[in-house]
């Protein structure tokens, strides 16, 4: 019995809605179809080919990110001849460029020299930066395979360190145009795009300049987008891998915006942010000063003691006689001058709670409506 | 901010004022720029400067400084004149249209291209363009409220939305777009001179009584108090004789420095808390440490009134310790004890007292945050405001009339200065200054110049000029830029030792109390 909006997906049915591609179908059903290329919220170009499925009366596979679901198609999604797709893509991908990953080597005899050449390139005797935080990688064992099966390629474009965030390893690139979506669709800050053809292909800011000669404000979207390890963060490369590291969820302390973000946390330490997809008000975006601002927590110049100023300078005090100190004084004044001698500057930058306990002290116990914070300035 | 950030996607129209989005709020800008190139949706950008949301704007217009009021009553003018109101919605749901009507007809093209340089024609499109739309967002920054006439500039904003019908729909709204990640919340909580938390009056014997009973005290004080730019002048006077500080630089970040930094020195105990010894911390009796926000549990509000958590990710450094906790032991040591076990417990005595946020729990907010009002548990909160009916009823207008900033370019002072934030910096610097790469980018002020004014003054890019005021003089390098406007000169107000609030003025708006900074009088002369 034909009905509406129906399709078949590895022999189960699903409804789907009007408008809905196959994979975001599949999705809503928790039928797992792996993707590279695909960016949530950007348009789909099917250009990696990974999420390819079997849909019977088509004369090929279909790119499930772009064709959209149709009334009683019926759909596989992990048959041999995907699998075989899949794999050849993978094995493409992998043999493109330095992808000294573990899976790279399996069983292969010029692993040492291949693994050498990339570490002389990297400029490190570590595997690839981000081994163990790579969707290629995840791939490749998922399919088992490895770049051996064709002659390993190289790119000719030299790796970019000349700005302060991010680094262009242009020899893990594999092109699948996430970061140049990432830029132009949902940052829409316009800095990078294809650039080149063919096999000279190269993601390009502003005619091919470094991004810090370019259009680029560093919010990192492009980062956050990489699948692999051609754009990683300066600070982090190397020495922040995330099975060494905790996330915490949290919302930026900059502007008003409140972005939710992960600080990663390695030895008390926070060493990279990154934005919490799926979640209002920022669904990943971030800016340079949430993504990388975040040096002063643990700058050495933080107070970490009370001060107390004597004959014009500061000495290190404990808590007891600064809190007294200060207890003693505001209320001495107060007794001398009346609670509307005494005025309280609150803060747009602590907590509500903070807040909340600096009108209720400023109320409850100074006596006085004296409280103000800087929202004006 | 009326609307939610996610809402403002669905606008088809967005008029953006004093609001420098792509620099101040980047990834609220991004929903603007996508709804515009993926959407189609219109953008009119009015500021003094090019900046770069401009480049996506199908108009741009460029008003004198100072000059809001005058182009806003402007488009309502045309509005009005051309029938392109929302004339039921002005009926059913407003008060005052005559009287609005009235004020705004003397704002012809003509005359508002007279006092704010704006085109006539371009005053009459734009007015058409936003009358057209069907949700009309109009999206503001400091730019419109650090006037002496802040107040009015933000109530002719709402006029022209009412006007059009665009307050409590789904895209539409009056929205301002906060700068600190908790401004929103400190005044939510009562940081404010006249209110409690819930914004309940210290005026109100009600409101009063209810306190008292939450806090077990008698005698709250029933009077307003001052507000910051009130205490400062209180304590150069000798009125106000301590002062304590928590989070904020207003050796910095307050106008008119030179006066600020003498009221702070004539009082007679400054106590400050912060996680730096800043430039106002330098100046205190006893400096307290505190934790920053990755070092512990609470909630921020930010600019959509979206209540979020923040969550302790690392232990702070040497003694440091929470606000809340500071100044709970002070409370404590002066008699009244105020000790509680964790955030938690402050925000669970919050819910009690605010009726705005009695909905609110850490456990609701665990994954998404909520939009206060929200007045009970079972409550969904409240993405847009003023959806049935205004808060108080009727929406009312304001016939306002212009009024010229406080100071006026002349013979001494030919040049204006206008200030405002970059990118790469936020604030006083207190915390992007201890940041290595935003530093490597954006490492020194600079005094950001036409090309036409640099020929005029013979300076050439990174020139090393002084710029004065009736108030001080600071020195900084020259940057010409397109964003630049003849006859304005900008300078980011970050930098302690080029701080550009030595040359700000302090007059005031006489409602708000905001001080007038982007608007003073300057010259500019090749530094000696």
């Amino acid at each position: 019995m034909a009905s509406e909006n129906m399709i078949t997906i590895n022999g189960n049915e699903f409804s789907f809605e009007p408008g809905e591609t196959i994979l975001e179908a599949a999705r809503r059903n928790n039928i797992d179809i792996p993707t590279l290329c695909h960016l949530k919220g950007a348009t789909p170009t099917g250009a990696c080919r990974v999420c390819v499925v079997e849909v019977e009366g088509a004369r090929t596979l279909m790119a499930s990110c772009a064709a959209p679901a149709a009334n009683n198609m019926v759909v596989r999604t992990e048959s041999a001849k995907v699998i075989e797709a899949r794999r050849m893509v993978l094995q493409l991908l992998l043999s493109s460029g330095n992808h000294n990953c573990a899976v790279c080597g399996t069983g292969g005899s010029n692993w040492t020299e291949f693994q050498l050449h990339v570490q002389q390139m990297d400029n490190s005797s570590e595997l690839c930066p981000v081994w163990g935080d790579c969707r290629l990688q995840d791939l490749a064992f998922r399919y088992q395979v490895t770049g051996e099966k064709f002659d390993a390629t190289q790119t000719p474009y030299l790796m970019e360190t000349a700005n302060p965030f991010i680094v262009r390893d242009f020899s893990r690139c594999i092109q699948c145009g996430r970061c140049v979506q990432a830029c132009n669709e949902i940052q829409v800050n316009q800095a990078i795009h294809f650039g080149y053809r063919g096999a000279a292909t190269k993601i390009i800011a502003a005619g091919d300049k470094p991004y810090i000669n370019s259009d680029c404000v560093f919010c990192g979207e492009c980062l956050q987008a990489c699948p692999v390890g051609a754009l990683v963060e300066k600070d982090g490369r190397y020495h922040v891998r995330p099975w060494e590291t905790q996330k915490i969820r949290t919302t930026c302390s900059y502007c008003g915006v409140g972005c939710q973000l992960y600080l990663h946390v390695k030895d008390n330490t926070v060493v990279k942010i990154t934005g919490v997809e799926d979640v209002a008000p920022n669904y990943g975006s971030l800016c340079v000063k949430g993504r990388f601002g975040y040096d002063f927590i643990h700058s050495s110049e933080r107070l970490s003691s009370p001060l107390i100023k004597e004959n014009g300078q500061f000495r290190e005090a404990s808590w007891d006689q600064a809190l007294d100190l200060v207890a003693n004084r505001l209320s001495e004044i107060k007794a001398e001058h009346g609670p509307d001698s005494i005025g309280v500057f609150s803060s747009a930058r602590i907590t509500n709670e903070e807040n909340y306990i600096a009108q209720k002290f400023t109320r409850a116990v100074l006596k006085t409506n004296n409280i103000d914070h800087c929202a004006r300035l | 901010m009326t609307n939610s950030i996610a809402d403002i996607e669905t606008a088809d129209v967005f008029l953006i004022t004093g609001s420098n989005t792509t620099e101040n709020h980047p990834v609220l800008s991004s929903i603007v720029k996508r709804a515009v190139t993926r959407n189609g949706a219109k953008l009119i950008v009015v500021d003094p400067r090019r900046i770069k949301i401009a480049r996506y704007a199908d108009k741009w217009l460029r008003p004198n400084l100072g000059t809001d009021v005058a182009w806003i009553n402007g488009l309502m003018h045309v509005i009005v004149a051309e029938k392109l109101y929302a004339k039921e919605y002005v009926e059913s749901r407003t008060v005052g249209f005559d009287e609005l009507k009235k004020t705004v007809e003397k704002f012809t093209p003509d005359y508002v291209q007279q006092i704010t340089g704006i085109p006539a024609h371009e005053i009459i499109e734009a007015a058409r363009l936003y009358a057209g739309a069907d949700h009309g967002s109009i999206l503001y920054c400091m730019g419109i409220t650090q006037h002496t006439t802040g107040t009015d500039n933000v109530k002719s904003l709402a006029n022209l939305a009412m006007l059009c019908g665009n307050l409590g729909i789904e895209g539409g709204g009056v929205n301002p777009l906060r700068g600190q990640n908790n401004v929103q919340g400190a005044c939510d909580m009562g940081g404010l001179p006249d209110v409690y938390s819930g914004y309940q009056k210290v005026i109100d014997p009600a409101a009063r009584e209810r306190m008292e009973a939450a806090w077990k005290v008698s005698d709250l004080p029933d009077k307003p108090g001052m507000k910051v730019t009130q205490m400062i002048p209180a304590a150069h006077d000798g009125n106000l004789k301590a002062l304590y500080i928590i989070g904020e630089n207003p050796l910095v970040s307050d106008p008119d420095l030179n006066h600020c930094e003498k009221s702070l020195e004539n009082l007679g105990f400054l106590v400050v808390q912060d996680i730096f010894l800043t430039e106002t911390a330098k100046l205190a009796d006893v400096v307290l440490p505190s934790a920053c926000y990755a070092e512990k549990d609470g909630t921020f509000t930010n600019t959509e009134r979206r209540v979020q958590r923040i969550r302790q990710a690392v232990e702070p450094p040497g003694q440091a310790w929470e606000d809340w906790k500071i100044i709970g032991e002070i409370a404590t040591r002066m008699g009244y004890p105020m000790s509680y076990e964790d955030s938690r417990q402050i925000s669970e005595e919050i819910s009690q007292v605010t009726p705005s946020y009695a909905g609110i729990s850490y456990e609701r907010i665990d994954y998404e945050g909520i939009h206060w009002p929200c007045p009970n548990a079972e409550h969904p909160g409240t993405p847009i405001l003023h959806r049935e009916q205004f808060a108080s009823g009727k929406g009312v207008f304001h016939g306002i009339d212009f009024i010229a900033p406080a100071e006026a370019a002349d013979d001494q002072y030919p040049m204006y200065l206008t200030t405002g934030r970059l990118l790469y910096q936020y604030h006083t610097g207190t915390m992007t200054m201890k940041s290595d790469g935003l530093m490597e980018i954006a490492p020194e002020c600079f005094v950001e110049i036409s090309l036409q004014d640099a020929r005029k003054y013979n300076v050439e890019d990174g020139s090393l000029v002084t710029i004065a005021s009736r108030r001080g003089s600071i020195e900084a390098r020259i940057k010409i830029s397109r964003k630049a406007v003849s006859g304005t000169i900008f300078i980011p107000f970050h930098y302690a030792q080029a701080a550009a609030n030595r040359l700000t003025n302090s007059a005031l708006d006489p409602i708000s109390g905001i001080p007038e900074y982007k608007v003073c009088a300057v010259k500019l002369s090749k530094a000696a």
